[in-house]
């Protein structure tokens, strides 16, 4: 790799951390919980998901170690079952639905549209205590013994088979489901009422777009999983109920309203990843995104789109023929608008100054495996080959290429990419640009042999398999490893970066966002005075203005 | 709290640049404009009203499947209701609809002691709706028809096989098995929908509380209404989603 580079650092040996910024303002531990600032509760929340996201890792190290034999050699199959319940239930509750919305979203998206801070401070913090709540009723839930209905509660299984802590797992999600509801509600608000002069809809930035498609998701998705969770709980709790067929319950009725929200959860999870690649992608290729309104409304049509597929869960639990096969073609209709972002960000690409700092190895691992993981969902949404490949190791492949291979690619992408901006000092760039090729190569390793698997026959769900499926597991297991030393090398180097790193400046990146165009760390309040819109979105043109009228002026 | 500080702060800032003019204290600091404050949390509210239909919306659609499975059973298990208590409760609901108006107007007409009868008023109707609810809860528990907790299927099998009960209500005709079964899933719901609404309606008459408190110290007179009204659009939607049950429970099945 050539020395190529758009980073543009003050001259350290005279350059300083901002003195007055929103970390030094007030000190103290209760200065901390007591916050309103959007900023300070980013950083609390951005601590809490990095703590969920190591137990919940540590349960799949468990899980790829017990595979790595066919026989139950680690942990009985009643553990087993635990630890991948707990493993599912901690990363989709405690991880991925917050992880980049309540972290990088709470930070950036007032700074974004040019406000002081959220809509709702108050309700900022209240959401970030739920989370806390629930997460604190999870590890009591795991301490006393765990629950093995896997993550999706299904009934009967969950409310009248099994004497796990179904109760204290499902008011955890409760709980946690209103922390989302709460930060979707402030970001909606925040982005129609708080916009700075000349902010209009069409110069807010993707990342803006992304989260409030994510956030209509949260607020219209998550109260019907509250209240699911609230009739398993009478039913385990009274005895009666609406889902048991016992008691002249429909246990599909469950799975419905489950997957009413559980459906659009995956596009909460998805869309603010999306958001930050459309960051990402810009600023490194020097370009706007090409598509710009086109990609602005297809996180929308995600969002819509999202609210009519979640059938296509249940293509083999007894759904009518003709409901699978309007749900199967709905599904299909999803790949349209993700189709149109991968697109569009190629295009942007397309003849753009590319380089590549860390954060655009990621956005690459993410562009990669997201198209794998989108394009083995159609496999999935066609009702044929899903009856065949559902329930296998193919379905696990899919959502980890998702929600990993995207996701969490998205996440260390806008984390590595904001973190001068959040902490006002760089990352070490070679040892992070190491770290995102190893999470690519370990990924790839870890779950491309599960779709082999999958299409094999290995259900998914057993601690135990044949013998002749070794091999593949073997592979799996050791990529795991390779991936686990892919996301520690991350929270060493981050945190060292904290005093050793270098001093970042305004703007290290010459990105055009108005988050770049105050200091780093900013203070409180933001920005000095409030800003001015003036120009489009992705202008690189208008950045370059302004420093040259900032060079004459000290000239 | 960190917030209060820093309200102080940008009111003493103000008071220094006095840029803007004079920021009432209410304002909140990082708002522009008492106008934007008000739009902001207005819409906020509306929002949260719709997670709320969501979350009721849940409960709704299993009522709506389970009628439609159980449809003889559901009528027999409606006609148990006292529908007389049903109308008392949904005439007080709308009454203390109509006094929370009349709070949220001597709010912005700046009258205090009006402020205070009216937020009293709707609180008591507020517990005047819990105490019929609770009337009605009891019979039920009498009854045995309380589902999980207090049933028997006997009661509906053989209504006379309580003699005790029976006296009170002769009218109670017996029901064949599996209609007798049946029921109880409409009572579940019942109990699940109306234990629900009266949830949020022990959250409004708490808060209801705290606003009498504090609008008899001032509040909510000088100007800022607010909070009167973001509460007001609660109460108002808790009304309504009675004014769904009470139909939807009572009223549907008698010809």
């Amino acid at each position: 790799m050539s020395a190529a580079t758009i980073v543009s650092l003050p001259d350290q040996s005279t350059a300083r951390i901002p003195k007055m910024n929103f970390l030094t303002k007030e000190n103290g531990l209760l200065s901390w919980l007591l916050t309103g600032d959007h900023k300070r509760i980013a950083t609390l929340y951005l601590i809490s998901i990095t703590f969920f996201f190591f137990i919940g890792g540590a349960l799949a190290g468990l899980i790829r170690l017990e595979l790595l034999t066919p026989q139950t050699s680690l942990m009985a199959a009643d553990t087993y079952n635990k630890v991948f319940t707990m493993h599912g239930v901690i990363m989709v509750f405690l991880f991925l639905v917050p992880s980049v919305p309540a972290t990088i979203g709470n930070f950036m998206i007032p700074m974004m549209v040019g406000a002081k801070d959220l809509a709702l401070p108050k309700v900022n913090l209240l959401s970030w205590y739920l989370y806390i709540i629930a997460g604190c009723m999870v590890i009591y839930t795991m301490a006393a013994g765990g629950v093995d209905t896997g993550w999706t509660f299904t009934t009967p299984l969950s409310t009248h088979y099994l004497n796990t802590h179904v109760i204290s797992t499902g008011l955890a999600i409760f709980v946690a489901g209103f922390s989302s509801i709460f930060t979707g509600l402030n970001f909606i608000v925040t982005i129609h009422k708080m916009r700075c002069p000349g902010m209009t809809w069409f110069r807010l930035p993707l990342f803006v777009w992304a989260n409030y498609a994510a956030s209509i998701l949260m607020v219209l998705g998550t109260p019907v999983l509250a209240i699911t969770l609230v009739l398993v709980v009478l039913e385990r709790t009274v005895h009666i109920g609406v889902f048991d067929p016992a008691y002249g319950g429909d246990p599909i009725l469950f799975q419905h309203l489950f997957w009413f929200y559980s459906h659009p959860a995956v596009y909460i999870m998805i869309l603010p990843g999306m958001g930050v690649i459309s960051e990402v992608v810009s600023t490194f290729s020097r370009k706007r995104v090409f598509g710009y309104t086109a990609v602005a409304f297809s996180s929308v049509a995600i969002a819509v789109f999202g609210f009519f597929v979640w059938a296509h869960h249940m293509f083999i639990m007894g759904i009518s023929n003709y409901a699978a096969l309007v749900f199967s073609l709905l599904t299909m209709l999803v790949a349209v608008p993700s189709a149109i972002k991968i697109f569009n960000w190629a295009f942007t690409l397309y003849k753009g100054s590319i380089t590549f700092e860390t954060p655009m190895l990621y956005a690459f691992g993410f562009m990669g495996l997201f198209t794998i993981g989108g394009m083995t969902g159609v496999f999935l949404g066609s009702t044929g080959t899903d009856i065949h490949l559902t329930e296998t190791y193919f379905i696990v492949a899919h959502f980890h290429f998702v929600m990993v291979g995207g996701m969490l690619m998205a996440f260390l992408s806008g984390i590595h990419f904001w973190w001068p901006k959040w902490t006002g000092r760089m990352y070490p760039e070679k040892i992070s640009q190491f770290a995102a090729v190893v999470t690519f190569i370990g990924f790839n390793f870890t779950f491309f042999p599960q779709f082999i698997l999958g299409t094999l026959g290995m259900p998914r769900r057993y601690a135990a398999y044949p013998p002749e499926f070794q091999a593949l597991n073997v592979f799996s297991t050791a990529g795991a490893t390779i991936l686990g030393v892919g996301y520690l090398l991350p929270i060493l180097y981050l945190t060292w970066s904290l005093k050793y790193g270098e001093v970042a400046g305004n703007n290290p990146w010459q990105a055009t966002g108005l988050e770049w165009q105050t200091q780093s760390p900013p203070l409180t309040e933001n920005f000095p005075e409030i800003p001015i819109m003036d120009h489009e979105a992705y202008d690189y043109e208008w950045l370059e203005r302004q420093q040259e009228k900032e060079v004459a002026s000290v000239g | 709290m960190s917030d209060s500080t820093a309200i102080s702060n940008s009111a003493a800032a103000d008071v220094g640049h006095s840029h803007h003019g004079e920021h009432p204290p209410y304002q909140r600091h990082h708002f522009e404009t008492v106008e934007q404050q008000a739009d902001t949390t207005n819409f906020a509210m509306w929002l949260f009203l719709l997670t709320e239909v969501m979350f009721f919306g849940g409960l709704f659609t299993a009522y709506m499947i389970m009628r439609n499975w159980y449809y003889p059973a559901f009528v027999e298990a409606s006609h148990q209701l006292n529908i007389g208590w049903g109308s008392a409760n949904t005439a007080v609901l709308i009454l203390s609809s109509f006094t929370m108006a009349m709070g949220v107007w001597s709010a912005e007409m700046r009258k205090k002691g009006m402020l205070v009868l009216f937020l009293s008023l709707t609180f008591i109707l507020g517990l005047a709706f819990l105490g019929i609810k609770s009337i009605e809860y009891h019979e039920k528990w009498v009854k045995h028809h309380v589902p999980g907790l207090h049933w028997s299927d006997a009661s509906f099998l053989n209504p006379a096989s309580d003699p005790e009960v029976h006296k009170d209500y002769p009218g109670d005709k017996p029901l064949q098995s599996d209609m007798a079964e049946k029921t109880q899933m409409y009572f579940f719901l019942y109990f699940a929908m109306t234990g629900m609404h009266a949830l949020h309606m022990i959250i409004g008459i708490s808060i209801l509380g705290f606003m009498i408190v504090r609008a008899r110290a001032g509040a909510y007179t000088t100007g800022h209404v607010n909070y009167v009204e973001n509460f007001g659009l609660y109460w108002h939607f808790v009304d309504i989603i009675w004014i769904f049950l009470f139909p939807l429970l009572y009223l549907i099945s008698r010809h």
